[in-house]
């Protein structure tokens, strides 16, 4: 019971990533029309800010002392953090914290760079076909990511969980079933705050007047724009929102992956995946498609069930998918004429 | 002259006797002549060396301090700097004026970690840029893809870090050279410490990464605990590349295992650490014990990568800067002073392989490759950073010493974060070649 419940809390967490990638290329496909292989990069971006943010906290006063030598015999560097040298406690303590409180700082970059990304490239290409929108959005992926790589190099660059949010919480006492299942405290924050952004994104576009405008733009762009509503600069907006989504999610995610510049491409596929899944252009399918298939993907890996089917762990998405396509063409949530044409 | 007696048949034995006459030299000088033979024999006054390094990709840092040993090794080969290892390694007939007179150039390519790209890579090196040999790369996939198309071209490869038992075992070629040690040494070299910290009624569980030399090192490590006593409760295949490795590890809470073995590298080993030790293995107490994690291949800048989950993992390594001899001394010095970091053991087995290789050809006199392969083969040497080291003639796979490591408790700074456990003497990793198979296969020259 414990090993099935872990999967289930492990599918979930891992779902909570997939559905709030999803999420984000779902908003961006079903208002502008464009398949945006660029999305997985946004969430890398996400977090490299809360990389930069870290190291911001830790720009440090360099003291060369003669009187002591590195191994190879040069002077040492006597490094002191300017931030705990001049705030003390608070200074220590908003290093501990500095991943979530990065979202600071993600949030109007993520913001900028979605604006910025959909005005100067991503606008050009609303009238081509989505080849030509998957080939620019992909080659300007592998531009971000070697920009990446040039600042931070390609190892993986570990970001610190809260101390007290670094160990492993005891799910089964919470439950009354005992000491024994224990899972780890960052990951449960991290699916309560991935079910808090989609509830946000969801509030947003069913209770305020501008996501009114939205959904009616996604349903009939045409109509939106002969009532006088400027619906471009809308998208443009939802764009942003799109990027600021997949920021967030990259920047609490940090601790559980140690992000390096390639952490995009590997959601990316299996974003596309779910959003297929979920049905293209569906915002609820997106989510219960995430949640699903992360589930899915960790029952798939227990050795039960490999002892049965071997490698299916490694196939299950892409074999749920089939099927679910292949009953649904839609996808489970999909709307009819959605990419039909 | 009389022309009545010219006819066929004289034309015929004139001509016969006269191609015998032209010919008999050539049975004086055919060694001369097989020599130009061999691939990319330097023609000017420079020998051109081909570096084949990831670059980009997952193993790019590791690729990048590859690179700088290599530029390190031809510098001082050159004459220039402080000769780094040059002035430690006995016997050497290496004189710091080039090799064989002639300076030493390089070209390089971009790996990316990918047998294809590292294959052609080193084909364009060979065949455009005139290497006469192929150097680097991080990858045993990629090691025994790039030395099967060395052997193809004649050329020889001294492979950089390379740890699958299959590249010196039942894939290795006569013209492929590995100083690294294997998985096979790291089990050898691991599992006495490992009884003797954690005692010989344990319970492991693999994890291994779905690739050649995951499997050769789940293979070695199960060979070396269950000789302990150690019982293996499951050894479950993970894919290569794995970002989120959660929905393994949770089977191994329940497994009843008390030793969780992480046969990953690289990226693989950072994300499995990292995660084995969020979901609080090394909090639990199972079967009256402390949970333990064990990293049989240690890299020091994936290490950086895992950040605090190091502390106190065992793991081995095939050199360590902080090794206290004269040769690692020089080497860590030069390149520090260098580049301002320390050279990782990827750095030091490439710095090492362009050395030897370069001694090599000063040994044999020529650049001509069955010379330089017999040069090689059974060489016996020392002052490079790993005691007494013998080039193994029956599979060409370097033996000497290798080290148990620990992650630090307390480092100094991102450079400091393993200690040296135990330095295992040469003659604790010795081993029949003949258990890993293969065939060396022919040195013929070839050409190109």
């Amino acid at each position: 019971m414990d090993a099935l419940l872990l999967q289930v809390l492990n599918g979930l967490d891992k779902g909570g990533a997939y559905a709030l990638i999803a999420l984000g290329l779902t908003l961006v496909f079903g208002t502008l029309g464009v398949v945006n292989f660029a999305h997985g990069a946004l969430f890398m971006l996400g977090a490299f800010c809360a990389v930069t943010f870290n190291r911001l906290l830790n720009l440090e006063s360099v003291v060369i002392d003669p009187a002591q030598k590195t191994p190879w015999g040069t002077p040492l560097e006597v490094r002191t953090p300017y931030v705990e040298a001049w705030l003390g406690d608070f200074g220590a303590f908003l290093n501990d914290y500095s991943v979530p409180a990065s979202i600071v700082l993600a949030v109007p970059v993520m913001l900028a760079i979605g604006i910025v990304m959909e005005r100067g490239l991503i606008r050009h290409f609303y009238k081509r076909p989505h080849a030509d929108q998957i080939l620019v959005t992909f080659g300007l992926a592998i531009i971000i990511q070697e920009i990446i790589k040039h600042f931070f190099g390609a190892n993986p660059i570990p970001q610190p969980a809260p101390e007290a949010f670094g160990g492993t919480v005891y799910v089964g006492e919470i439950l009354g079933m005992g000491q024994t299942l224990a899972y780890p405290w960052w990951r449960i924050v991290y699916l309560f705050f991935s079910l808090a952004v989609i509830g946000a994104v969801f509030a947003f576009l069913q209770f305020t007047t501008y996501g009114m405008v939205v959904r009616a733009g996604m349903h009939d762009r045409q109509t939106v724009g002969f009532l006088g509503i400027d619906i471009e600069r809308r998208f443009t907006v939802v764009f942003g929102l799109a990027a600021v989504i997949a920021g967030v999610a990259g920047v609490m995610y940090t601790p559980i992956v140690p992000p390096d510049y390639h952490m995009g491409m590997e959601f990316l596929v299996l974003s596309f995946v779910v959003v297929v899944v979920g049905g293209m252009g569906s915002l609820g399918g997106a989510v219960v498609a995430g949640f699903l298939l992360g589930i899915l993907q960790s029952f798939a890996s227990m050795n039960e069930v490999k002892a049965i089917i071997p490698g299916i762990d490694h196939v299950i998405i892409y074999l749920v998918a089939v099927v679910i396509l292949l009953t649904l063409p839609r996808g489970l949530l999909g709307r009819k004429g959605m990419m039909e044409d | 002259m009389k022309f009545e007696n010219v006819n066929r048949r004289f034309i015929l034995k004139s001509g016969a006797a006269l191609g015998v006459g032209l010919a008999a030299p050539m049975h004086f000088i055919r060694g001369a002549y097989a020599e130009d033979m061999s691939c990319n024999m330097p023609k000017g006054d420079t020998v051109t060396f081909g570096w084949n390094v990831p670059l980009t990709g997952a193993y790019a840092d590791e690729g990048a301090d590859e690179l700088k040993a290599f530029q390190l090794a031809v510098k001082h080969l050159n004459g220039e700097g402080d000769g780094g290892m040059i002035a430690t390694m006995k016997p050497t007939a290496l004189k710091g004026n080039g090799i064989l007179g002639k300076k030493v150039a390089y070209v390089q390519s971009d790996s990316q970690t990918k047998s294809d790209a590292a294959r052609d890579g080193a084909k364009r090196m060979v065949e455009r840029d005139g290497a006469i040999m192929i150097s680097g790369g991080s990858s045993s996939g990629v090691a025994v893809a790039v030395q099967g198309l060395c052997q193809e071209l004649g050329i020889i490869f001294m492979s950089g870090l390379t740890h699958s038992n299959d590249t010196t075992g039942k894939d290795k070629k006569r013209y492929g050279f590995r100083h690294f040690f294997n998985a096979y040494q790291s089990g050898v070299a691991l599992g006495p410490v490992l009884g003797q910290e954690y005692g010989k009624e344990r319970r492991a569980y693999h994890l291994t990464a779905d690739y050649t030399w995951g499997w050769t090192q789940e293979e070695s490590m199960k060979a070396a605990t269950e000789k302990l006593g150690w019982k293996t409760v499951a050894a479950v295949r993970t894919p290569l590349g794995a970002a989120d490795f959660s929905q393994y590890i949770t089977p191994v809470l329940n497994s009843g295992a008390d030793v969780l073995i992480l046969n990953h590298y690289g990226k693989d080993m950072v994300n499995s650490l990292t995660q084995s030790v969020q979901f609080g293995l090394r909090d639990k107490q199972v079967n009256g014990k402390k949970f333990e994690i064990v990293v049989p291949l240690f890299s020091e800048l994936m290490a950086q990568g895992a950040g605090d989950a190091v502390k106190g993992i065992y793991g081995t390594g095939n050199w360590d800067w902080k090794l206290d001899d004269d040769a690692t001394k020089a080497f860590t010095k030069s390149f520090g002073a260098e580049f301002g970091s320390p050279p990782s053991q990827a750095a030091h087995t490439c710095y090492v392989q362009a050395l030897l290789y370069a001694d090599a050809c000063e040994r044999a006199g020529t650049f001509y490759a069955p010379a330089v392969i017999k040069a090689l083969e059974g060489f016996e040497f020392d002052g490079m950073g790993n005691g007494k080291t013998l080039y193994r003639a029956e599979d060409h796979q370097c033996m000497k010493s290798c080290v148990v490591v620990k992650g630090k408790e307390n480092p100094k700074d991102k450079f400091d974060l393993m200690e040296v456990v135990k330095v295992v003497p040469r003659e604790e990793l010795d081993y029949d070649p003949a258990i890993f198979g293969g065939e060396l296969g022919p040195s013929d020259p070839k050409q190109c």
